[in-house]
């Protein structure tokens, strides 16, 4: 069972600069085509939250899985629609928007979700843990890896 | 866990082994797969494993062997604040139990934390609470002393 939107990809594009440097490091107004999931989380949380302020990092390099894997993320959502809300219930909401990717091919979500007050009154984004090693060899890992490859 | 132990002599009757480890920390998840074969036998003995502990934590590994850094967080977390008694579950020896346990949140990661049997979220929400000191007010409803707020009183 994939995401419909995988099955829509469109090869890579050409159109990569060769002089960006650190490639993983992605400022959130650049959406990579070559990445599908982070391109639908993306979509997903601007749609169903409509945040003021969105980061969607891909952190799978930090974790024990290939180069390139789509597995690990860590999603910055402001938005008003968290007013009122406590956390648990807005952590709901994003992994509800992202359900689909949740049962697929994302392995881990870290979320900070913020309303605009909060974030203008601390704009910054944390940090994840270091990886202490736990996708290596976990079969429940491969499976999603596989799910985001195909 | 009685549902466990019940499911347990149930599986023994019938002949299928049963194996039981017990973790670092004391805790014992049956984890064969195979006598917990219906879902609703994994969401009810959830149900009773929530319950049981004031403080309980669905894991990657164990609070001596984490094998994940948002589950070494969670530890972390609650060690700061004094917390070495709860139980926990390493959902990497128990397939079952890891599914199950999503199922039972409706929450598709772990780590996740229970206290006084309800759902308090998994280690960015942790995370939070402690530093904005909600942590410390949720451990006190449930009876638990912060030391964090011990520390605090003391330097006062």
């Amino acid at each position: 069972m994939l995401p419909s939107v995988l099955r829509c990809v469109r090869p890579v594009s050409t159109s990569l600069s060769l002089s960006r440097p650190l490639a993983h490091f992605r400022p959130h107004m650049d959406p990579d085509p070559s990445r599908p999931v982070e391109r639908s989380i993306r979509t997903k949380l601007t749609d169903q939250l409509t945040p003021d302020h969105l980061e969607v990092h891909n952190e799978s390099h930090m974790h024990a899985v290939p180069p390139g894997s789509e597995s690990h993320f860590r999603v910055l959502v402001v938005s008003s629609q968290f007013e009122g809300l406590p956390l648990i219930k807005r952590h709901r909401l994003v992994n509800e928007a992202l359900k689909e990717e949740l049962s697929s091919c994302v392995h881990a979500l870290a979320i900070q979700a913020k309303t605009p007050e909060q974030w203008g009154s601390n704009p910054s984004l944390a940090k994840s843990p270091p990886c202490l090693g736990g996708s290596r060899g976990d079969h429940t890992v491969e499976e999603k890896l596989k799910a985001g490859r195909e | 866990m009685n549902s466990l132990i019940r499911n347990t002599a149930r599986c023994l009757r019938s002949g299928a082994a049963v194996y039981m480890p017990r973790q670092a920390d004391g805790r014992v998840w049956t984890s064969s797969a195979r006598f917990l074969c219906a879902a609703a036998d994994v969401q009810k003995a959830l149900g009773d494993i929530v319950q049981k502990d004031k403080v309980v934590v669905f894991m990657k590994g164990t609070p001596a062997q984490p094998m994940c850094g948002f589950s070494n967080a969670v530890v972390q977390i609650l060690r700061m604040h004094g917390v070495d008694d709860y139980a926990s579950y390493n959902v990497l020896e128990d397939s079952e139990l890891r599914e199950g346990v999503k199922a039972f949140s409706n929450w598709p990661t772990i780590p996740q934390v229970y206290f006084s049997g309800e759902f308090v979220g998994g280690c960015d929400i942790l995370l939070q609470m402690h530093q904005n000191g909600d942590l410390v007010e949720e451990l006190k409803k449930c009876g638990i002393s912060s030391s964090l707020l011990e520390a605090e009183k003391e330097s006062k």
